[in-house]
Order: C-alpha cells, then structure tokens, then sequence
C-alpha cells in the first residue's frame, strides 16, 4: 500500500509515452555498485485496519492524562483546549498548504499569520514579531543571537532560573562563535540581579515565570541591562501574561517564549512553537519568516512574506540564522486560541491556575514532613520538600494515579530532594483534594 | 546592449565607483549593480569617522531579490554620508553616479589603491558577466 | 450602486471584527477560594489589566478561520508539483494515528515506565530511519530540514574539535539550495563553492584541488537540484575521506533513492532527511517539519541528547553523553510529526517505498516526455524524481517569464512548480509531481502549461497580469519590503536604519 494510484495498464502507457520498456531504463543514471540490491529490512506492509490495531496496542502501552491525574510542567503545560481550536486548525485547507510562497495561492494563511505576529505584539507588549520558530528554547537562542549581533559584544548573562534545556540549548548553538555565558545567582526561586564583573555584556536573558514557578522582577533586570548598556530578553510563559506585566512595559528588548500552552495539547513534547517578537529597531535582525501588508494591481490589500532575502534562501553566507520555516500550524493554533479567550478569557485562565497552585502549595506545605524549599512569590509551579525521598514517593504516587511531579535533581544539586509541582486550570478541586491524600498517605 | 559607464570615473570588481572630491573620494555602486539588484528595498550605511580597510564593508544595500555588501575600495576614514539617501532610495536607482553616492573616503594611502579599474576594463567585466 | 466584489468581500482582520464584551469560551466556575489577584501576584508583577487581544464571539472565530481557510490552494484540493518539496499526499490515516488520545495528552517528562508504547515507536522509527539511509544512528530531535542540517554540521564541528583538527571550510556546491551555506556560517565553518559541471553534477577535479587539510565536509544534494544522480558521489566520497573530511548529504530528495540506493552505501557519512517531504507528513502552511539526521558511527557520540537506551526496566532516555553536542531543541522533537512518518513507514513497507521511490522517477519523467516537447528541458537524460525547465527562450521571444508562466497556472488551479531555482538554470521551472498523482492530473498540468506558452505567443500581457481569476493578484512585494507594515494598528517600520549598540 503505497497511495500510488497507477494500475499496471497505467504504468505501461507512461512507459511507452516516455519510450523505455521498464522504470528500470530510467534508474541508469545510478551506477551498478551503488544499487541496493536487496529488499529494505522493514516490517511488511499493514493495510489501514491493521495499522490501525497496530496503533491501538501501542497505545495500550501508554498511561497518561487523565486516566493519571497530571502535576507535571517544566516547558509543557496541559490547559484546557476548545473545541473549536481543533474543528478550525485541522482544516485540510491549513493542514495540508505548503509555504506560501506565492501569494495569491496562499491569501489565508497569510492573513492568519499577520494576525499572529499582531496578536503576539499584544500578549508580549512589543513592536514587531515573526512567524514564528520551532519552539521556546530555539527562540531563546536567536534572541541571544540576535543581541550579539546587535551590540557587537561577545557575552551573555543568564538567570540560573532559565529552563536548564533551554539553556543547554543556548550553549549548544553559541559553542562554535565562542560566545561567553556568565550566570546571575539565584536566591530561592527569584534571580538576584546584581551586576557580573568583567567583559562587556551583550544581553540580559531571563524566564518569566522562570523554570522554579517564580516570578521575577522584570523591572530589576531591566534596570540591569540598562546599566551594563546591554539588551533584555525575556523568555515568557504566554498563558502568564493574562495576569503579569506585560514584559514589553516593563523595557524587555527581545521577548520569546514556548507557544505550546496556548492550545497544543503536551504531544509528548512536540511540535509546539518558538514565539519571537521585538522592537521595530531590530525588524532586520528578526530571524525566520515575516509577513507583511502590501497592496495589489488592483489596489487591494493584499499580504506576503517580505524580507525574504535576510532569510537564509537568498542572503546565503550572511545569514542571520538558517531558520527556513516557521511553526505554521501550531501559530494557527495559538493564534485561534487566543481569538476564543479574548483578554477576559485569557485573564481567567491565568487566575484560575495562579489561585490553584496557591491552594496546592498552601496545603502541601502543611502535611507532616513537607515543605516548600523555596520562598517567593510563584505563577502556577513550585518545588516540594518531601519526607521521603523523591524517586520512591513519585513511584508511588504513579501506583495511586498521580504523575506527580518533576524531580529536580538533574537540574539544580541543592534541589536533590525536591519535585516541581505545576497545577493548571484543569486540575479540580477534587483532584487536588485526593492529591493531598495520596501525598500524605505515600510519604508515611 | 549599452551600458552606463561614465569615462571620468573608477571602478572596483565588485561594482563600486570612485570619483576623487577634494582630499577625499566620494563612492558608489554603478548603474549595472542598481540594475542587477531590480527593486531596491533598504540601505544601510556606516557612520562618518569609521575608519575602513581595503574591502571592508561600509554598509548594505537590500532588494527583493539580494543583500548585497558595500564594499571599500580604498583603506581611509569615512568623512561623510549620504544621510538623506535611504529616505530617497529612488535616487540610487535613478542617479546612482551623481545623488545617489554612498559615502566619502579619505584615503590614508591614495598611492595604495591599485586594482581600480578604468571604465573600459569594467565594461569588460559587465560583459563577460553575461548581462 | 454598489455591486458585490467580483472576488468576494475582502475577508477583515480579527481586530477590524468583534466588540467589547465578547467571548466565544468560558472557563466555569472556580472550585477553590476566590482569592484576589493581588494577593497572588506582587505589586511589581501584576498587570491591572490583560493583554489588549480582540474581543470575538465563537461564531465569529469560527467563521473568519473558515473563510481564511478556504483563501488557499492545499494538496487536498491542488496539484503541487514544487521541486525539491515532494509535496505527497498526506494520508489521513496518519492523521488518525497522530490524533490518538494518549499521543496528545502524554507529557515529555512522564516516567518511562507509563510511555513504554511511545519509546518503543520512536525508537522502532529511528531503526527504521537507519536501514532507508544506509547509515547506523538516528536522532529524531531536530524540528525541520534547515534545523537538521545544522545539527548535523554541529557534529561533524565537534569531531574535529575533539580531534584538535583545525578545519574551517565546507564545500558547497553552487547548485545548492540555500539552506546549505547559511547552515555553514552559523557553525562558524567558512562555505566555499565547488564548480558545478554543466549538467548539475560535481566537477570532481574541482573537488580534487579544493579538498585539503581545511576542509571539513563536502555538502551535497543527491539526486542533485537538477534531480540528477551524482553518479561520481563515490568518487567524491574518496577524494574527501583520503582528506580526512566528511560527506554530508542534503537527504531533501530521498524521495527518488528509497529502497534504491542507500547513502551510506556511497560513502555518506551524515545526512538529514525531511519528513514533510520524503515521508509525507503534511506541510501545514509552513510547518512543522521534522528533520532526523543520521550518521555513522563515529559521529554518534556527538548526536544530541538524550539518546533512547534500551535497560533491563525497558527504553529510557539517557542523558549521560558526555561527547554530546548537547541539545538542539526542547525535550525530544517534534512528536506529532514523528508518529506521522511512523504510520507512513509501517503502511508502506519495504515494497510500498521502493515503489514510492519508482513510481515518482516514473511520474516525472512522463511529465518530462509531455513537457520538453514545448520548453526545453537543459538536462533531460537521467532525470529522477524532478526536472528543471526554462522559460528563457520564452522570455527572450515573448517577454514572459517564469514568473508569469508561474503566475498563470494559478488561474489553472494549479500551484506553480519551484521557479529561479536552481540558479545554474536561468528562469527555472524545477518540476516534482511525486508518485500519488495520477496520469490524467499529469497530462492536465502538461495541457495547462502548453496553453500558456502558446498564449505567450499570442497575448503575453495576459499572461504579465495573471492570476486574473484570483485575488490578490501581483501583491507589490517591493512596496511590503521597503513601508514595512508587519503589525496591525502601527504605523510601518522603514526605510529604518538598524540600530547598532541600541
């Protein structure tokens, strides 16, 4: 079953049209030695119904929400998702359109991309964004890329608090330019920003909430980089923004982010999107794609991708980064998402998840043996101090139904004995309730 | 096909012009290199008192269809800018060798810029490029 | 009096609709304490008010993506025979396979144990990935083909960092496609050209003289972007391994050597493949993509982690890989198109993709027969999976060109092929109809083309102003790139001058 349509007559007319006697004539220009000469050693084909019992037991063969009651964040977050974000993205029309590269066969996905790049502008507070990028941590890295290039200078400093694989991210991209990392300190869950001695800082880059579920003083690491004649990046949680300052107010130069949140499903961690907006000074320096609005012979407002030739394809050598496709779908599906909540709506999801983590937090912190190892003011995550060790409670927790939390030890060694808990607005009042129970019960 | 090569000037490999003001040379790109790039979108200059080398590049000139770099045809400082020609770029497209220069130069050794090509010698250039 | 648009309304922005008070979703009430945000969140945090977003009823939303959707020419509705993008159907049951409950809802960071069904696909799709290819390890991170030929170019950097080697420069074809050379800046490795023989293929006394001590890899394309097949590529890996360099291999065109040859077995020593193009998950406007790389073994210490590890508990990611480049992307790629590629894979089959890989060379080369027979085709002999044609005679005849003839299969309904690509060919029209279309839509696309170019004959201002059924048509893009307007509600950004130490 390969979706080829052509029966045997079909292949022998195409043949005779092009005048050899077998596909076989048209492979000549591969030399013999090269050929492989032997069937590929891959599993015979399954016809539809088979494949589709083939996927049932795989998927037998997977426990996850909401049969398991799920606490887990760190990068990705299950939020409630409308209907109407799966009926209108999965539309063949969008699903199935490449690039759109010409203009006229192309009119509305172009037109839903503009109204993504302006409806970023509005959730970040900034002038100008892309298409999009594959997603936060890759963001995160054009942002950097995006200040050494702006200033010229050779360093970057960095929260601690920044996602650990976004930061692994970043220093995997600026290995070969020798770019420097200098890391700010942290003090609980919040980044003390306090001037680094030594060479001239290109950028400033911190989470929002950061990776610890704390929220950071924008204001303090604007007046950081300001100092040091460096640029702000924040890297910011969208659904967030419904209720913290907007980190364009509050003097970010680059803000990006993870876009999963805004109505993508966890798909076991990809594909989401990179969102990437910035100050109009900058729109040259922008990577990826870029749609503009434009008229046409007719006079009619019309849009195209524009600045074509900073992007990779045309610029070759000089490019500013290789990033030759956006994140279309997902964008689509962030930019509907955003359409159904308005800011009401966006404003109340981010409520409901700060005032449910409050209520967790609250109550873990008084079950015998708990606490919570870090102070400050957080979004919708925090870390847990259990009595027990870490690995032996999630396990049992995972036997009572609960994906209980992330373990901390690999990313942060004084944290060794903590799990990052994250609660959305999916989590009931019950769920939480028989959380508590299992923890308490789980910790004896 | 004719070209638009003035006979008073100089010209560099990489299609800039080079005509001698003063102490200093005023510099721009011909009008084979305005019509290689079609529709010019952006340009991008350096500031006065930059001090340049041979090659280095002094700005950016952006169309639909390419970025191309601006090029020093001699080692000296950036005296001046043509600060009012991104705003008017149709004067680089229409009058690239009298309003649309770029930038002036003076150069720190005027004896050193050897390579500059006379107006025959980059016609031949244009040619064998096939245009 | 007015009458209706000939095109239809001019579809509004999201922000030129709604009013204030609307809202198309409503989250419930609340089950926990009413607590006030500003004892949630401190005073230099909290924001008095949301984000200034549109304020839409559903039906409003729903009509205005509907509508949106419907502006746009889609493989399901549209013959697509872009070179170099494989533009397949895109089966839906795919889409079902992705679309799974558990798929959807399994978070990265859940225990191994809960997603044993999942790691074992993955890595099943890896294995899978290693046999097409000919080479011995996968990884599945990167997010799309640009983001997979840097990953690989990444390794081959660390290689030879680790080795002590000072290699600066990668050899880049000049029939190349962009990606490639600004792949190579971004590693810091310096690209340079290789001559290009006048029938697309590698000018391997070029190569010879250039490859020395510098270099690190050779980027190649094969089937080349004149869907040629570099017939001396084995030549070309011995010059650069007696080098000490690399062969890298733009795997974009995989779609003419699956089951056929396999790049590992022509000295290939790293390669990415797309898995929107080849392995037909859908392009969704502009992705995403997946874009796998693969390489032998002595590059595999490098590969991103984590790495799937089979253990005595079942498959687990292991992030203990100290000579790793590190990571490329979040978590572990793109899922939802992997299980795609997955599905495609297990429907295929051995058979299925050796005769993906024969019936599109057979597709393209009947187009081939219809189309040289009206414009000339450079290269005929040999072609694979894609041709190259040109529409220079044309231009120079008529005044038209590629774009114009691009422009009026538009008003055909066909999307137009590659056009001024590759650059070695002047007006290029580079044509790949892939292996799922049938002979009539082929003969179709050829009857369409040869009425243009008898049109151009005839009335080639028609053909300048086309599409002429669609609207836009010619969107001034010289106008979008110099009054920059890329946000609604602003004034436009240029002619700007970029700020420097802003």
């Amino acid at each position: 079953m390969s979706y080829v349509p052509h029966t045997d007559a079909d292949r022998r007319a195409m043949l005779s049209a092009i005048g050899v006697s077998s596909v076989e004539d048209l492979l000549r220009g591969i030399p013999e030695p090269l050929r492989l000469r032997r069937m590929l050693d891959l599993p015979p084909a399954l016809a539809e119904p088979d494949l589709e019992r083939h996927v049932d037991a795989i998927s037998a063969r997977v426990r996850t929400s909401p049969g398991l009651v799920s606490f887990l964040g760190a990068g990705c977050y299950d939020h409630f998702i409308p209907a109407a974000v799966d009926a209108l993205a999965n539309r063949a029309e969008f699903v199935t359109a490449y690039t759109p590269y010409q203009p006229e066969a192309s009119p509305g996905i172009l037109q839903a991309i503009f109204e993504y790049q302006t409806l970023v502008c509005l959730l970040t507070g900034m002038e100008v964004s892309n298409a999009s990028l594959y997603d936060g941590a890759t963001a995160l890295a054009e942002a950097a890329r995006l200040g050494l290039e702006a200033t010229g200078r050779n360093r970057l400093l960095v929260s601690p608090l920044v996602h650990p694989d976004a930061r692994e991210v970043l220093a995997t991209a600026l290995q070969p330019s020798g770019a420097g990392i200098s890391l700010l300190s942290r003090k609980g869950s919040a980044t003390v920003f306090e001037p680094a001695s030594g060479e001239p800082l290109a950028a400033v880059l911190v989470q929002q909430p950061n990776f610890l579920g704390g929220v950071e003083d924008l204001a303090k690491a604007s007046a950081l980089a300001r100092s040091l004649g460096a640029l702000l990046v924040v890297s910011a949680n969208p659904i967030s923004l419904g209720l913290l300052r907007r980190p364009g107010d509050l003097g970010a130069d680059v803000v990006v982010g993870e876009g999963q949140p805004l109505g993508i499903p966890p798909s076991y961690g990809g594909p989401g999107f990179g969102f990437f907006a910035t100050r109009r000074a900058h729109v040259r320096r922008l990577p990826g794609r870029l749609v503009g609005e434009t008229v046409d012979r007719r006079g009619d407002r019309a849009f195209v991708l524009t600045l074509q030739t900073r992007e990779q394809h045309i610029r070759r050598e000089k490019a500013t980064s290789n990033i030759c496709s956006n994140q279309a779908l997902m964008a689509l599906r962030g930019a509907v998402y955003l359409s159904l909540l308005g800011p009401s709506g966006l404003r109340e999801v981010a409520l409901e998840c700060a005032r449910k983590a409050r209520f967790l937090a609250d109550r873990i912190s008084r079950l015998p043996g708990f606490s919570l190892p870090c102070e400050g003011p957080f979004f919708h995550e925090f870390a847990v101090r259990p009595p027990v060790p870490v690995e032996r409670l999630l396990d049992r927790l995972l036997d009572e139904g609960f994906l209980g939390g992330v373990p901390l030890g690999r990313m942060f060694a004084d944290l060794g004995d903590a799990f990052l808990v994250a609660v959305t607005e999916r989590r009931t009042r019950a769920d939480l309730e028989r959380f508590l129970e299992a923890l308490e019960r789980c910790a004896r | 096909m004719s070209h638009n090569i003035p006979g008073d000037l100089r010209y560099t490999e990489t299609h800039e012009w080079v005509r001698p003001v003063g102490d200093a040379w005023a510099v721009g790109i011909t009008d084979h290199a305005v019509k290689s790039l079609t529709d010019i979108t952006f340009l991008d200059l350096a500031d006065a008192g930059k001090a340049v080398a041979v090659g280095d590049s002094f700005g950016e000139v952006e169309s639909v269809k390419a970025v191309a770099a601006l090029n020093a045809p001699v080692a000296g400082t950036i005296t001046e800018t043509n600060r009012a020609l991104p705003g008017r770029l149709e004067d680089l497209a229409g009058d690239p060798y009298g309003k649309g220069w770029l930038v002036k130069i003076k150069p720190s050794n005027p004896a050193a810029a050897k390579g500059l090509l006379d107006a025959a010698a980059y016609l031949a250039i244009v040619e064998k490029a096939g245009h | 009096m007015k009458a209706p648009p000939p095109f239809g309304p001019i579809e509004p922005l999201l922000f030129e609709r709604g009013a204030s008070g609307r809202r198309a979703v409503r989250m419930g009430e609340s089950d926990v304490p009413a607590v006030p945000a500003e004892s949630l969140v401190p005073s230099f945090a909290l924001a008095p008010s949301p984000p200034p977003l549109p304020e839409l009823s559903e039906i409003e939303v729903v009509r205005h993506f509907t509508r949106l959707s419907r502006r746009n020419l889609s493989v399901d509705s549209a013959f697509y025979p872009l070179g170099s993008c494989t533009m397949k159907l895109n089966p839906k049951a795919n889409e079902r396979t992705a679309t799974q409950p558990s798929f959807a809802r399994a978070h990265p960071l859940q225990p191994a144990r809960t997603v044993q069904g999942i790691l074992e696909m993955l890595e099943s799709l890896e294995r899978f990935l290693a046999e097409i290819t000919g080479l011995d390890a996968v990884t599945l991170e990167p997010a799309a083909g640009a983001h997979g030929e840097w990953t690989g170019l990444r390794t081959v950097f660390a290689l030879y960092r680790e080795r002590g080697e000072s290699r600066s420069v990668v050899l880049v074809p000049d029939s190349a496609h962009g990606t490639n050379p600004s792949s190579c800046t971004i590693c810091r490795f310096r690209a340079a050209p290789v001559r290009s023989r006048p029938n697309g293929r590698i000018d391997l006394d070029d190569l010879r003289a250039r490859a020395d001590s510098s270099v690190a890899a050779l980027m190649v394309t094969n089937p080349n972007t004149l869907g040629l097949f570099e017939s001396d590529i084995g030549s070309c890996a011995e010059i650069l391994h007696k080098a000490g360099a690399q062969l890298y291999l733009d795997g974009a065109n995989m779609n003419a050597l699956a089951g056929i040859a396999r790049p590992g077995d022509f000295g290939v020593d790293v390669m990415h493949l797309n898995l929107h193009k080849t392995f037909s998950t859908p392009h969704g406007g502009g992705g995403p993509g997946a874009g796998p790389v693969a390489v032998k073994s002595h590059l595999e210490p490098y590969l991103p982690r984590p790495r799937l590890l089979q253990g005595p508990a079942g498959l687990r990611w292991d992030w203990d890989r100290p000579r790793s480049i590190g990571k490329t992307r979040s978590f572990y790629g793109s899922f939802g198109v992997l299980v795609r590629a997955y599905a495609y894979i297990r429907t295929l089959g051995p058979d299925g993709l050796r005769g993906m890989a024969e019936d599109a060379i057979l597709n393209a080369n009947y187009l081939l027969s219809r189309v040289r027979k009206f414009l000339p085709v450079p290269h005929p002999d040999g072609c694979l999976h894609e041709f190259v044609a040109t529409a220079s005679d044309l231009k120079a005849r008529t005044g038209v060109r590629a774009l114009d003839v691009a422009k009026r299969l538009l008003d055909w309904g066909f999307h137009p092929p590659t056009i001024y690509f590759p650059l070695i060919v002047p007006e290029a029209l580079m044509i790949e109809p892939t292996e799922t279309e049938t002979r009539e839509t082929l003969d179709a696309f050829a009857d369409a083309l040869e009425s243009i170019v008898e049109e151009s004959a005839r009335d080639p201002e028609t053909l300048r102003l086309a599409p002429h059924l669609l609207s836009p048509s010619r969107p001034d893009e010289v106008k979008a790139a110099k009054d920059l307007k890329v946000t609604w509600g602003t004034d436009s950004c240029g002619p700007m001058k970029r700020v420097d130490n802003a």
